[in-house]
């Protein structure tokens, strides 16, 4: 028993030294890999609390996808963080206060609060003896939560079509099908009969391909020059048919 | 259950003081003010997961679940957001964000 609580100190002093370093860091790299310490630290607090399934939840879920995603974020944009760190030293006081007398607060309630004796009696799905957490956990959320359980899907899902929609750029040289542009084409936009002199060749009736007239208005189109392969930009004409 | 609530219930509560912290003095930074809602959510789950444990209650462990769900949608949400706000402005301090005229 001694172990658990030494472990459960050096837990708890990581987890909250490397939350602190979160909040104060001046990289915001290396506050992403504070906060992946702090999971692992929560992680091994969730272990001590008898959570096995949701130590490892977290461990997979935060390390592996939310964390990654800060650190993408924070090394894709290019951003003058220590700009962003100018009003440090100004709002710092604020915060000190506000959280000193948050703290308090929590020490106030937390000094007179006991668990009352009926509690056990109201518990709504308790734990089962002799079976493993991850176990008890699939048993009633399959059952008892699976309304929430889905719900919790669709939320996963709104959320995943709404980023991709967010940071979904639509590059205009992309060779994607525009439906809309098909429907409303027209024969005569596409077609043009020519009568090229017999021996002169197609280069003399002024036909390119693809031709820069019927890609989409206001695009600069870059081809291979015929003679030198070299790419030269062609800028659109409008034609008349 | 070898450790009490008690000490669970303190450490989540420096933690959620140190995200709430973390809030207003990174204040111009939308990156780590998200970060510091992750360590409140984080705070959340511990206090969750330790009465489920004093208590031999599962509904604290399939909340937090259900928490660690609504975080993991407002991380991928904000950070896209972020990514949209940076692309169209080319900045992504919280007090440029006025187009609105909040």
């Amino acid at each position: 028993m001694i172990f658990a609580h030494i472990f459960f100190y050096v837990f708890a002093i990581i987890l909250v030294a490397s939350a602190v370093m979160v909040v104060t860091a001046r990289n915001p790299v290396h506050s992403v890999l504070f906060l992946i310490l702090c999971f692992f630290n929560a992680a091994g607090l969730f272990l001590i609390a008898g959570a096995e399934f949701l130590a490892f939840i977290l461990l997979i879920v935060y390390v592996g996808a939310v964390a990654v995603l800060f650190l993408f974020v924070v090394m894709m944009l290019d951003i003058d963080f220590s700009e962003l760190r100018a009003g440090v030293q100004r709002y710092a006081p604020i915060g000190g206060v506000i959280g000193a007398i948050l703290f308090l607060e929590l020490v106030l309630v937390l000094g007179g609060w006991k668990v009352s004796p009926l509690a056990a009696g109201l518990r709504l799905t308790p734990m089962g003896y002799g079976i493993s957490n991850t176990d008890a956990i699939g048993r009633v959320l399959y059952t008892q939560y699976a309304f929430l359980f889905e719900t919790a899907s669709l939320v996963l899902m709104v959320a995943m079509i709404g980023a991709i929609v967010l940071t979904h750029r639509d590059r205009r040289r992309s060779k994607s099908q525009v439906i809309a542009q098909q429907n409303a084409r027209n024969p005569a936009d596409t077609l043009a009969m020519i009568d090229v002199a017999v021996g002169a060749g197609v280069k003399a009736a002024d036909i390119r391909r693809p031709d820069p007239a019927l890609e989409r208005p206001g695009e600069v189109v870059v081809l291979p020059d015929e003679e030198t392969h070299e790419p030269v930009l062609v800028a659109p004409e409008p034609r008349s048919h | 259950m070898p450790i009490g609530i008690g000490q669970y219930l303190v450490v989540s509560a420096i933690l959620l003081v140190v995200g709430i912290f973390g809030i207003f003095m990174n204040r111009k930074n939308v990156i780590t003010i998200l970060m510091s809602i992750e360590l409140i959510l984080l705070s959340v789950n511990l206090n969750l997961v330790a009465f489920s444990g004093a208590l031999h209650d599962l509904t604290g462990q399939v909340f937090t679940m259900f928490v660690l769900t609504v975080a993991a949608a407002e991380a991928a949400i904000g950070l896209a957001i972020v990514v949209t706000y940076f692309r169209n402005r080319g900045s992504i301090a919280v007090e440029d964000v006025n187009l609105m005229k909040g």
